[in-house]
């Protein structure tokens, strides 16, 4: 454990390093177009409009990117494949050909079909239309978005973390046909195995059903976990920051407890027994909203908001760099900047630990309540 | 609302429903069903070789016990013995005691039955002796008085006397 | 602007209340240290909670 920690703290300063070296790195001080994608940033707006682009899922896995000698941007990483499902079918090609623009100005063409991405989203043109146009509050006015099942930065990271978790645990399967006690990595891992089956899934659930629900629950806490340290690396992976993915790790608990909920579970929420029967319907609407809307929607908003908060206040506090530099200097903005966000990042660490807990033990907890029996004590 | 709804991205909820599904799966069959099985399987081998420990502890408790009482079951045995021992010596002298005295008594009682005897053969000798004595002495006084007539008669009356009376 | 007068409104609501939590479990594990596990772990579901009412109220007052 420590040594795990001794390296993510490694890893979080080289990340710092990574993001003050690169993310920001520029000395001009020449206007240019709003280009939110990583472009120069001076300015507090230019700030903001990083911050809130790199908060976003994003289309292209760029390391880093510089202004060259022609004063063109260029950018160093690589693309990712873009997957649409569009009125036209399926649609694929490389997001290299929106060469980074984020704004909608650059239309790929595929089958008959115009595509722009605006703010890391894609969107299709309408029939006729050449370019994009947008209204007043920034809306684009002739296009509308398709389902997009890209390779985004965020499923690569998926992927990543799924198949790290799949060798991780399934070396330390292996090493049980061996021997009693695994050793190297695995021994750190198998305490964090102990540890959610003995703290989140036994006491929540209950002896009598926890064996089946152990699965998911470590899943999900591996994964969480594995993924908010993943957003504090460098490259800037912000998965559990998504709230498509807080949404379907929600509702794969709201699917579980409502599946497996007993009978008890179901007659205590439509049919509330020992109340009056004019309060019941009153009750059982409470009830429902409760179990179906404020449960999951706690959850995924939970891991959303802190990590995506999580990763803004990083972020601002690195760009005090910046935004400082004019009023303390130079050396004066870095070193505020890199201590401050030192000891956030910090707290992040903690708080990349405690969302995963957080999230595993409530859902362990609603699945406990759907469970339990319930035997007619009131 | 309106910001978050437009950030949530319908492709990647589905992507990552699939590929979180395909992971729980997977986890599922190739890591934590193994992981766990062994772990409760080591967890109840601890327990049974803590269980097996603490019978092993009972027995040897039990065994203890039984050398314990073993010991003092010999040890009653030992003095049931000695105690026995000492009634049969405590009797045998008794008996013998007995016998002694028995003995002694019939011995005494010989003794003082042949001492009566003896007393009896004594005293009729005497009175033997005694009489013939007298007979001697009564001659002697006769052949002395019978001079004299009327010291005979008064004799002769006397010993008549005491005849009767005695 | 109201949007951010509530917004305040919230932080301050759920900072009372996450003071509130933090500081009776304090009370708590002072109390009792050998209870410090379960109280520990009802704090964090409590705070949980209120945190998720918090950021709801965030998010749907941002408009």
């Amino acid at each position: 454990m420590k040594i795990a920690q001794k390296t993510i703290k490694f890893l979080l300063i080289a990340a710092i390093t990574l993001f003050t070296s690169v993310g920001f790195a520029s000395g001009s001080d020449k206007k240019h177009d709003n280009q939110n994608d990583g472009g120069r940033v001076n300015t507090k707006e230019e700030v903001e409009a990083y911050i809130k682009h790199h908060v976003k899922d994003s289309h292209d896995f760029s390391l880093y990117s510089y202004t060259g000698d022609d004063g063109k941007r260029h950018h160093v990483g690589f693309p990712l494949p873009v997957i649409l499902w569009t009125s036209e079918g399926l649609v694929t090609f490389m997001s290299s050909e929106f060469h980074h623009n984020d704004d909608g100005h650059v239309i790929v063409e595929k089958k008959g079909l115009k595509f722009a991405k605006i703010h890391s989203k894609i969107y299709e043109l309408d029939k006729g239309a050449a370019t994009v146009s947008f209204d007043d509050t920034h809306h684009a006015t002739n296009a509308h978005k398709v389902l997009d099942f890209s390779i985004t930065k965020s499923v690569v990271g998926m992927l990543l973390v799924g198949l790290l978790l799949f060798f991780w645990f399934s070396r330390l399967a292996k090493q049980y046909k061996t021997k009693k006690i695994p050793t190297g990595f695995s021994r750190v891992l198998e305490p964090l195995v102990l540890y959610v089956r003995d703290e989140i899934a036994k006491p929540n659930i209950g002896a009598k059903h926890y064996r089946r629900f152990t699965g998911y629950l470590l899943t999900v806490f591996f994964f969480i976990w594995a993924l908010n340290l993943l957003g504090m690396m460098p490259f800037g992976f912000n998965v559990t920051g998504q709230i498509a993915v807080t949404a379907a790790l929600a509702i794969f608990t709201l699917v579980i407890y409502s599946v497996s909920g007993t009978k008890g579970y179901w007659m205590h929420m439509v049919w509330m027994p020992g109340v009056p029967v004019l309060i019941r319907p009153v009750l059982a609407i409470i009830e429902l909203a409760g179990a179906m809307l404020i449960k999951p929607f706690s959850l995924l908003v939970r891991l959303f908001a802190n990590i995506t908060a999580g990763h803004i206040v990083v972020m601002s506090l690195i760009a005090i760099m910046f935004t400082l530099k004019q009023s303390i200097g130079v050396a004066g903005a870095t070193f505020l900047s890199v201590v401050l966000s030192f000891l956030i990042i910090l707290i992040e660490v903690l708080v990349a630990f405690l969302q995963a807990y957080i999230f595993t033990m409530l859902s362990a907890l609603f699945i406990g309540m759907a469970v339990e029996d319930h035997d007619e004590h009131h | 609302m309106e910001a978050l709804l437009n950030d949530f991205s319908p492709g990647l909820f589905i992507v990552q429903t699939i590929l979180l599904l395909a992971l729980i799966g997977l986890m599922v069959k190739f890591a934590w069903k193994p992981i766990l099985n062994s772990l409760n399987e080591r967890e109840s081998g601890i327990e049974d070789a803590l269980a097996a420990a603490e019978n092993a502890r009972k027995e040897m408790q039990n065994l203890q016990a039984d050398n314990a009482k073993l010991v003092k079951e010999a040890r009653a045995e030992r003095d049931a013995m000695m105690k026995e021992a000492r009634d049969i010596r405590d009797k045998m002298i008794a008996e013998a005691k007995e016998d002694a005295k028995e003995v002694t008594t019939k011995l005494i009682e010989n003794a003082q039955a042949s001492i009566v005897q003896e007393k009896q053969a004594a005293l009729a000798e005497i009175k033997k002796n005694v009489a013939e004595l007298s007979i001697g002495i009564a001659e002697s006084v006769i052949k002395k008085e019978l001079s004299n007539k009327k010291d005979q008669l008064k004799l002769v009356e006397g010993i008549l006397k005491d005849v009767t009376l005695n | 602007m109201y949007n951010l007068i509530g917004a305040g409104l919230v932080v301050i609501g759920a900072g009372i209340g996450l003071g509130q939590i933090g500081g009776k479990a304090m009370e708590g594990i002072a109390r009792q240290p050998e209870a410090t596990g379960k109280i520990q772990t009802a704090m964090i579901i409590v705070a949980a909670l209120l945190e998720g009412l918090a950021f709801g109220a965030l998010i749907l007052g941002k408009g």
